[in-house]
């Protein structure tokens, strides 16, 4: 295939350590007795419970169903009893516990009547809200939910559908794997992509350092009906994020801001490719999904897994040794450290990296920048880090907002090619949620000021409408007495405008009522585990960042 | 600690040994060309460096370990001893070093935070302040009769029993210095370029002088210590003024190649304008920079008081650092084409 690449700017190349994991067949992990499944494994509101302590449920059976339209719903990866609904540690850079439902599996595994769906004779929206209900959402890392992605919005129709096999991370292969496997499911998928967005141009992405998957896909391609184009892009991290993607595929940047379907496409993972196919050829939730064990392990390999599955099991099966410093959920660049080997895998699940000190040494020591601009060679957004670094650094949010720290991918290239060793991301987490946390008391305040002047404007008109009132009383009485003799007038205008009055207090207390919810005494345990959440790691990170460059510490 | 958690092997202390190691093409020829007191004048400056950095270290608080072994200091320290003229005396070379590190870089923060260049500071002190004794430049061999040994290079440049005869005999004005001199007196060029320390484009050995450094900021370009953008322009520039004043009048104004292949314009170019704490950041600004520092050089040399400009020139443009990045901010990832409106 002779298709023009671009290249993106930036981006570094890390060993890859690929061949420890993708070398052996994948291997279902066995069923664990227990299973945590936390309500929120995707970006937007978390799943309600639909089942309660004590039920018994089936494998695939809905328990927590889709809040919202930015949501997905969650299910039993298993049958058996729900032992607990409430929190439990969940793998989140937090390390704070989320709401979740504990299952105690029975062993038998047991299914729920599902098949397949005849998405073809389906209105688009029924479709998409039937995937919504199976838990559908982005297996490459956001868990962003998949069927809104699928609705191609005002525009009708989505011209081009990247499918991405990048999977640039180091250590990581499950997608790599997935594909030399399940090739012809992958495309399957893609078909029902194609069918909801309108996609004319079909393009899947994969990184060269993945022969045999693009041999595979490629052959699958071939046996489609429709043009799939598989293209082979240089290995480059992070040229398997989206952005990315796009650009080393069409040459196309997504405008700073927006989304990529304003530009006419779309991303998908191969992972969640895969999942559509099986919810909709054979009704199967997402309850399972590839992971790749690997690290610090004896047998480094990808495991079919389900959902809620504690860490520690993956670990134990794939040979668990001395030595190990930590545990990543993810790759090394991006990855996440796990507060606890008891945190369940999550639809985000897609690499458990086992560290040892041989493997992943201790970082050196920071020294100053030297502005020598490495990290905006290396940079994908193409900022200035060394820039967001000063400014961060000495608290100048709105200066480092001006340098676009928000168009910061967090990919980590900065930090690692950074020669004084610093943790730079680290220093624009900081940032970021310093601003968040600024913007959201600015909300507040700005909340707490409308409130008050609606008080004023409202004990204003109160006292204005007290003194019509008084007047019109005062006619009446007059007008009373002038004709004492007769019936009673018919519904005066002081009736009117008492009704009038009565009419706009009750929108007043309406009014009230909306705001009060918002008042921080009376929160919703999810806005709560919000602000815990943002709290905590404004904690850790300006700790983290706070303090000097250990190599500043005085002696 | 959150992600990252692989690093690339590259660090300070390597991207200054390789720094280091560009200049040993610069000081073989050094030595080659013009005999080994350069050898003395660097190891002077080098004690006196790490002596001072560790001294300020120390009185700031700071671990002395990691921020001796960034090499930093010895950089400043070679980069100051090249500019020097070879059989400079000692106190001079200490005097220089010194006011380097304790206030060019200590005194405005350390590592990191000095606004000018330290090397090019410590120059610019010992010029304004010694003038007479900034031209004890050893000449080129071919061209004088009496050389010095190592032993005796060191003995002059410490006041010893060298005498003045001898030191007069290898001593000898820089082409540069022989250029304004002769133009001083209403020479023109052609005439002046009939002294014997001309040689093919700029003068004898210190043309040679200069190829060296030019590879030596090959290597660093190379090995992508260095991007193109500052050398590139600054030599632009340097060749682009000289031959602007050359084409408009040959017999006042020294030729373009003259002017590049004096020393001090690939030193510049390539180790010293290059400094990434003190020059601009960003693409453009880069290029400005050059420039500018080119620009600058050819100005000083042709109008200043100052036989060579190198110095003056980086420092100017240190100066518009600031200035020169905010302006200059590259389009962002997704960005729109136009450039980004300087902050109010």
């Amino acid at each position: 295939m002779s298709r023009e690449l671009f290249k993106f700017k930036g981006g570094v190349h890390p060993p890859e350590h690929k061949a420890e994991s993708n070398s052996r067949p994948i291997r279902a992990a066995s069923l664990p007795r227990k299973l945590v499944i936390p309500l929120r494994q995707h970006i937007g509101n978390p799943a309600k419970p639909v089942v309660s302590v004590g039920d018994r449920v089936l494998k695939g059976q809905m328990i927590g169903e889709a809040d919202g339209y930015i949501s997905t719903a969650v299910h039993a990866s298993s049958s058996g009893t729900v032992t607990a609904i409430g929190l439990a540690v969940v793998p989140h850079i937090s390390g704070l516990p989320d709401e979740c439902i504990t299952l105690e599996t029975d062993g038998r595994d047991e299914w729920i009547a599902h098949g397949p769906l005849e998405y073809q004779e389906m209105a688009p929206a029924d479709l998409r809200m039937r995937l919504r209900g199976l838990g559908l959402a982005g297996l490459g890392g956001a868990v962003f939910p998949s069927a809104v992605k699928l609705d191609p919005g005002a525009a009708q129709t989505c011209p081009t559908l990247i499918i991405n096999g990048g999977e640039c991370e180091p250590w990581i292969t499950c997608d790599d794997v997935l594909m030399r496997t399940h090739a012809d499911e992958i495309l399957q998928g893609v078909a029902i992509m194609r069918h909801l967005l309108g996609s004319t141009e079909i393009l899947v992405g994969i990184e060269d350092n993945k022969p045999e998957a693009i041999a595979a896909m490629r052959a699958a391609a071939d046996r489609m009906d429709f043009a799939v184009e598989v293209v082979t892009v240089p290995a480059r991290y992070p040229g398997g994020g989206a952005k990315q993607m796009i650009e080393t595929l069409t040459g196309k940047q997504v405008p700073s801001g927006k989304l990529s379907t304003d530009i006419g496409i779309q991303v998908f993972n191969v992972g969640t490719t895969y999942s559509l196919a099986r919810a909709v050829h054979h009704g199967e939730p997402l309850i399972s999904r590839l992971v790749t064990v690997t690290g610090h392990v004896l047998r480094p390999q990808n495991f079919e897994v389900l959902i809620g599955t504690p860490m520690h099991t993956l670990i134990t099966l794939a040979g668990d040794r001395d030595g190990t410093t930590g545990v990543l959920m993810g790759g090394p660049m991006m990855g996440v450290p796990m507060p606890d080997l008891d945190v369940p895998v999550v639809k985000a699940t897609n690499c458990i990296l086992v560290k040892s000190n041989e493997l992943f040494p201790p970082l050196p020591k920071a020294l100053p920048c030297i502005r020598c601009t490495r990290c905006a060679d290396a940079c994908p957004a193409e900022l200035q880090p060394q820039e967001l670094f000063r400014f961060a650094k000495a608290g100048d949010f709105g200066r480092a907002q001006e340098y676009h720290l928000f168009d910061c991918i967090e990919c980590g290239c900065c930090s690692y090619v950074c020669p004084s060793h610093i943790p730079l991301v680290d220093f624009y987490r900081y940032a970021k949620s310093e601003i968040w946390a600024r913007e959201k008391d600015k909300r507040a305040a700005d909340l707490a000021r409308e409130r008050h002047e609606f008080r004023q404007f409202r004990q204003e008109r109160e006292k204005k409408e007290k003194a019509e009132k008084l007047a019109a009383k005062a006619q009446a009485k007059r007008t009373e007495l002038a004709a004492a003799p007769g019936d009673a007038a018919a519904p005066s205008d002081a009736d009117a405008k008492k009704a009038l009055i009565a009419a706009a207090l009750a929108r007043a207390q309406a009014r009230k009522a909306e705001v009060a919810p918002k008042n921080t005494d009376n929160l919703s345990p999810d806005t709560r585990h919000e602000i815990e959440e943002i709290e905590a790691r404004r904690a850790k990170i300006r700790e983290l960042a706070r303090k000097p460059l250990e190599s500043e510490e005085k002696t | 600690m959150p992600s990252p958690f692989i690093l690339d092997r590259t660090s300070v202390t390597q991207v200054m040994a390789w720094v280091l190691a560009a200049l040993l093409p610069g000081i073989a020829a050094y030595v080659w060309l013009f005999g080994p007191g350069i050898l003395v004048t660097l190891s002077i400056a080098t004690v006196t460096a790490l002596a001072a950095e560790a001294a300020m270290l120390k009185t700031r608080g700071y671990p002395a370990k990691p921020f001796l072994s960034d090499l930093s200091a010895i950089v400043t320290a070679w980069l100051l001893a090249l500019s020097l003229p070879s059989l400079a005396p000692w106190w001079l070379i200490v005097t220089g070093t010194l006011f380097a590190i304790v206030v060019a870089k200590h005194l405005y923060g350390g590592l990191g935070q000095n606004i000018f260049n330290p090397a090019m500071v410590g120059y610019a002190v010992l010029i304004v302040s010694f003038p007479v004794q900034m031209t004890h430049w050893a000449g080129p061999l071919e061209l004088t009769t009496t050389h010095l040994s190592l032993a005796q290079s060191a003995s002059a440049i410490f006041g010893g029993d060298v005498s003045k005869t001898t030191l007069d005999a290898v001593t000898m004005a820089t082409p540069l210095d022989a250029l304004r001199t002769g133009l001083l007196q209403q020479l023109t060029v052609d005439e002046v370029m009939t002294h014997p320390i001309f040689g093919h484009y700029g003068g004898i050995g210190f043309e040679w002088l200069a190829a060296a450094f030019l590879l030596g900021g090959f290597v660093l370009w190379a090995l992508r210590i260095i991007s193109w953008h500052v050398p590139l322009a600054f030599l632009a520039g340097v060749w682009l003024t000289a031959g602007f004043l050359h084409f408009y009048d040959a017999g006042r104004f020294g030729a373009p190649w003259f002017h590049l292949f004096a020393p001090s314009v690939m030193l510049g170019a390539f180790f010293i304008a290059t400094d990434p704490v003190s020059g601009a950041t960003t693409p453009r600004g880069k290029l400005i920079f050059g420039l500018g520092a080119g620009f600058l050089t050819i100005a000083i040399r042709t109008w200043g008081g100052f036989p060579d400009g190198v110095a003056f020139a980086i420092l100017l443009m240190n100066l518009c650092v600031p200035l020169i990045d905010q302006y200059t901010q590259p389009r962002i990832y997704g960005g729109e084409k136009k450039t980004r409106e300087p902050p109010a």
